[in-house]
């Protein structure tokens, strides 16, 4: 009896070791309002939920797997896997099949997925990976490598095209590159050049690309088309006042009026129901998972570790940002989920893949010290 | 000392990167605090506004679905129509108990046990449907017996919509095919082509032949009516309304009435015909037997109708026409001929012997005539159909050759007919077999297919449309046309006609004398060779081909006995034809699976065909067919 009390008790200690509590709190806290939401969204019918919350327990492992890897296992993998993705992404271009008019996904078997997502996590682990192999001889040439690393990924998914995609998988190089101390000098030479090629860029777009950011500046001007979203959106959260409808009360999204209300634009949804407090809870949340993900940053014992952690919570701040941005209609549609919230496996399993990442570094410190 | 500059560097390095996470939070700090600001902005300071327009000046976007063209034979007769009718629909979403809200309906209207599978059907093909037929086509007295007690029925609704209805039934059916309800996979190919907007209410899309290659003229442009909508949904009045376009009009080549007689001589057979005008390649008919009656599919199939045509032996949906290959047999000879005369390998004078057996090596050909023919030559060897001239013609000309020379008529390549499902069928070469086979020993060409390709048999596989296009390039004096069903397609508002331009895909390069030697020797066949009895007292002139195809291999030494042979199993009788011989209007290609020799069975149809087409003479009785069939051999 004292003997299996034991077990059990080592096996619960040693289960939960190197799970980070205030991390996986947070996250947790953000899934139970998206679960909340996503119900509400789908006309109170419990299918969705059941699905997303399978796809949470999926994720949950992979979090759980991650965060107990051994550290040299992480750091050798993300060459292999950033080769994976990047030839993934080559086989799209040759090979994948057309939805919606774009090259994205890859059929396997019976199952098609999207290996511009792999990229997400892909790109991070590799340049913290370089810089790490690199360190104490960080010079111009290595930065100029890092951003062709960054760059070749990133246009093979413009082209597909998936501008959105491209642009955050490129952002979340960058903020590598940002950690590894690339000079502010450089930076605003990038951020110029980046201006200049505006005009060329914008004649490469892609005529609903362009219609995205025109409609951005006028959303009437294309009521039944990209319009229509950013319109009814704004509606949604405008309408939702100090406290918002109350949860399952939301007319906007109850008579259908908001477009992937289970998924981009479930902010939405969420916006009408629970209102300006509603919105700074989400806020907080987020700045929580952010701040902690940078105090991890700050303490992390190697350098693979610091670039990783500092550009995960800035991918995450990228994500939140750019989809409550683009829902109240300060920033173009470009088709990103709101992390924790939207619906989707793929992109749940990214983001605990993710914290479970966040959470290796920190146990890493910790051995460290002791 | 290099011990503490390092360490002094890690700090550094340590304490720059520090600094670079410090900004990155507060750059966090900022762009969350605009967010709240626009928060602040939208749903503080702009709440009445927006509050007012979400509760009171709801606008819904109401889709308003064209009407769909109709489909007109090449005469103006309506082969497709609209009708409306009201429906009985549930919205499965509204209803939480599905059965017993149908059970109690049915005390109301008449609900079948089709009526049930078809909506059992639509369930789980389109389970995010708003609403969903469970009875079409209401009487009034029904209409009338539910608005009374529709307050019982919260989900379910009587609706107006509009039906396809094919007036002539099963006739054309493989060139009209069908709509049915849009599917998963209709979604991605409109997703693919960028027109799903256009589909927004659309509940119907063409699934086969015109209703699916023609789809988009059809269809029509969706229109949009802005609706203002009250809390709970319902529609209080209209704001503004860009109407829909309705679909054009496609009128066909066909001429329904020809179908008709052309369907009805099959007197129920399994097979296909296909005639064509020489001169464009227009479809004038286009039979594939058995057929269907497509307006089963109209409102969805029920399931036992669909079980029955799909497992039927007959294959009714097979469109045998264009996707069916067969061995072309005799009928080949006409093209073998005149590849020999343009390629040089024979004179109309040169003649062989015919002993009713041709040997190569070990191995020997029969002829199907029993004895022979005698001296032969080449006008002869169409008119009586000899094997053994067209055995020697391919052993001395060569498959390369022959390959050569037929592509050119487009065998063994899809016509590009405005029909989906087009199977391009065989042109054997030695380059084929490469391809087709994967292991070496089967991959060589050997000197005995060549022979047996002469008379239209062996790897030889074509569907009755091109044997019908290469028989009209003959009849045209070379030119072969891309065939097609639809003469011109009509704005059905603004009447604006946009013809079909025939298409010439190639003109073949052939001597006008080597044209006429053929032609002539064809109307030699129905005048006095193996057509003859068919064509018997016909009032214009004509020309022909008889071809019998082999089912199954017959050995060395077997002699091929009808009466032991299983019925699937016989030989497919075939019959190519164009007249008037001077001055062709009609080409066609029949085929009659397992009908025995060409002569019997496929000619007398033919013969049919021609008479209504040239002299609007409808058969009348059957009998004059069926004394032609017991006909000569081929």
């Amino acid at each position: 009896m004292e003997l299996t009390r034991g077990m059990i008790r080592r096996f619960a200690r040693s289960s939960v070791d190197g799970i980070d509590a205030t991390l996986l709190t947070v996250a947790l806290l953000l899934m139970a309002l998206g679960l909340a939401t996503l119900y509400s969204a789908s006309q109170e019918s419990p299918e969705r939920v059941i699905w997303q919350l399978r796809h949470l327990a999926v994720a949950l492992g992979a979090m759980w797997l991650v965060a107990r890897m051994p550290p040299q296992v992480i750091m050798r993998s993300a060459f292999p896997v950033y080769v994976a993705g990047l030839l993934l992404l080559i086989a799209v271009a040759l090979f994948g099949d057309v939805v919606n008019g774009a090259r994205r996904w890859l059929s396997v078997g019976v199952m098609r997925f999207q290996p511009s997502e792999m990229m997400k996590i892909a790109m991070p682990l590799m340049l913290a990976w370089f810089f790490h192999r690199n360190e104490g001889n960080l010079r111009p040439r290595e930065f100029v490598i890092a951003g062709i690393l960054v760059a070749v990924p990133a246009m093979l998914i413009a082209r597909q095209p998936d501008l959105g995609t491209a642009l955050l998988v490129a952002a979340a190089g960058f903020y590598v590159i940002f950690f590894a101390g690339l000079s502010w000098k450089a930076m605003g030479g990038l951020v110029a050049l980046a201006l200049a090629s505006l005009p060329p860029i914008w004649s490469l777009l892609h005529d609903y690309q362009r219609r995205r950011i025109l409609t951005l500046l006028d959303p009437s001007q294309d009521p039944l088309g990209a319009g229509y979203h950013i319109i009814q959106s704004t509606i949604a959260i405008g309408a939702g006042g100090l406290s918002g409808k109350g949860w399952l009360k939301g007319t906007q999204a109850h008579l259908e009026f908001i477009p992937e209300r289970h998924t981009d634009f479930i902010f939405a949804v969420y916006s009408e129901e629970f209102g300006l407090i509603g919105n700074c809870v989400l806020l907080v949340l987020y700045a929580l998972l952010i701040a902690r993900g940078l105090a991890i940053a700050a303490q992390a014992a190697t350098l693979f570790g610091r670039l990783l952690a500092g550009a995960i919570s800035l991918i995450f701040f990228t994500y939140a940002f750019v989809n409550m941005g683009m829902v109240s209609g300060v920033l173009p549609v470009v088709g990103v989920p709101l992390p924790f919230l939207s619906y989707g496996g793929t992109a749940l399993l990214t983001l605990f893949i993710a914290i479970g990442l966040l959470m290796n570094i920190q146990k890493q410190r910790k051995l460290v010290r002791t | 000392m290099i011990g503490l500059t390092e360490l002094r560097n890690t700090e550094r390095e340590l304490h720059a990167f520090r600094t670079r996470v410090l900004v990155a939070a507060a750059v966090v700090l900022v762009t969350f605090g605009l967010l709240g600001a626009r928060f602040v902005w939208l749903q503080l300071v702009q709440h009445e506004y927006y509050h007012t327009r979400a509760e009171d000046n709801r606008i819904a976007i109401v889709p308003l679905p064209p009407r769909r063209g109709l489909i007109f034979d090449r005469n103006g007769v309506v082969l497709a129509r609209n009708y409306s009718a009201y429906t009985l629909e549930i919205a499965p979403r509204k209803v939480s108990d599905l059965d017993g809200t149908i059970k109690m309906l049915s005390n109301i209207v008449a609900i079948g046990s089709r009526d049930r599978s078809r909506f059992a059907k639509h369930l789980v093909e389109a389970r995010n449907a708003e609403s969903l037929p469970i009875r079409t086509r209401l009487s009034d007295e029904e209409v009338a017996r539910f608005a009374v007690s529709r307050y019982r029925f919260p989900g379910v609704e009587i609706k107006a919509r509009h039906f396809r209805q094919y007036p002539f039934g099963a006739t054309a059916s493989h060139v009209l095919g069908y709509i049915g309800r849009i599917d998963a996979r209709d979604v991605e190919r409109l997703e693919e082509l960028g027109v799903e907007a256009n589909y927004r209410g659309t509940e119907y899309i063409g699934k086969r032949g015109v209703e699916a290659s023609y789809q988009q003229s059809l269809h029509g442009e969706t229109g949009f009516e802005q609706v203002e909508i009250d809390a709970a949904g319902r529609g209080i009045r209209s704001l503004s309304e860009t109407p829909a376009r309705p679909g054009h009009n496609v009128i066909l080549t066909l001429d329904i009435r020809l179908q008709q007689v052309a369907e009805a001589a099959f007197e129920g057979r399994r097979g296909a015909l296909v005639a064509l005008d020489p001169s464009s390649g227009a479809v004038l008919a286009f039979v594939s037997m058995p057929n269907y009656d497509p307006n089963l599919f109209v409102d969805g199939i029920d399931v036992q109708s669909w079980k029955a045509l799909n497992s039927s032996p007959d294959r009714p949906l097979n469109n045998r026409a264009i996707a069916g290959v067969y061995p072309p047999g005799s009928t080949f000879k006409p093209f073998m001929a005149l590849a020999a005369l343009t390629l040089g390998e024979r004179t109309p004078e040169s003649t062989i012997q015919d002993p009713g057996y041709f040997i190569l090596g070990e191995r020997r050909f029969r002829d199907s005539h029993v004895g022979g023919h005698g001296t032969v030559n080449l006008r002869k060897s169409i008119v009586v159909s000899s094997d053994v001239y067209y055995y020697q013609l391919a052993h001395d000309m060569g498959i390369e050759a022959i390959a050569g020379f037929m592509q050119q008529f487009g065998f063994g390549a899809r016509t590009g007919i405005d029909l989906e499902g087009e199977a391009s069928g065989v042109l054997p070469s030695p380059q084929w077999k490469m391809k087709r086979f994967a292991r070496r020993e089967q991959q060589h060409w050997y000197a005995g297919e060549t022979i047996s390709i002469g008379i239209g048999q062996g790897y030889n596989a074509y569907t009755p449309l091109q044997l019908a296009a290469a028989t009209a390039a003959i009849a045209n004096g070379g030119a072969l046309y891309r065939p097609h069903v639809v003469s011109y397609i009509e704005d059905a508002r603004t009447s604006k006609r946009e013809t079909i331009v025939p298409q010439l895909i190639r003109q073949i390069p052939l001597k006008p004398e080597h044209v006429a030697f053929v032609q002539d020797a064809m109307a030699g066949v129905n005048s006095e060779g193996t057509g003859a009895r068919a064509f018997a007292g016909a009032e214009y002139t004509s020309a022909g081909k008889t071809g019998t195809a082999q089912v199954v291999g017959i050995k060395q030494n077997e002699k091929y006995d009808e009466t032991k042979i299983d019925e699937r199993l016989r030989d497919h009788s075939l019959f190519i034809a164009f007249a008037p011989v001077e001055s062709p209007k009609i080409a066609l290609a029949v085929i009659v699976e397992n009908g025995g020799f060409g002569s019997r069975t496929a000619a007398p149809i033919a013969r049919t065909v021609l008479d209504y087409f040239l002299l609007g003479k409808r058969p009348e009785t059957t009998s004059q067919a069926s004394a032609a069939r017991d006909g000569e051999r081929p």
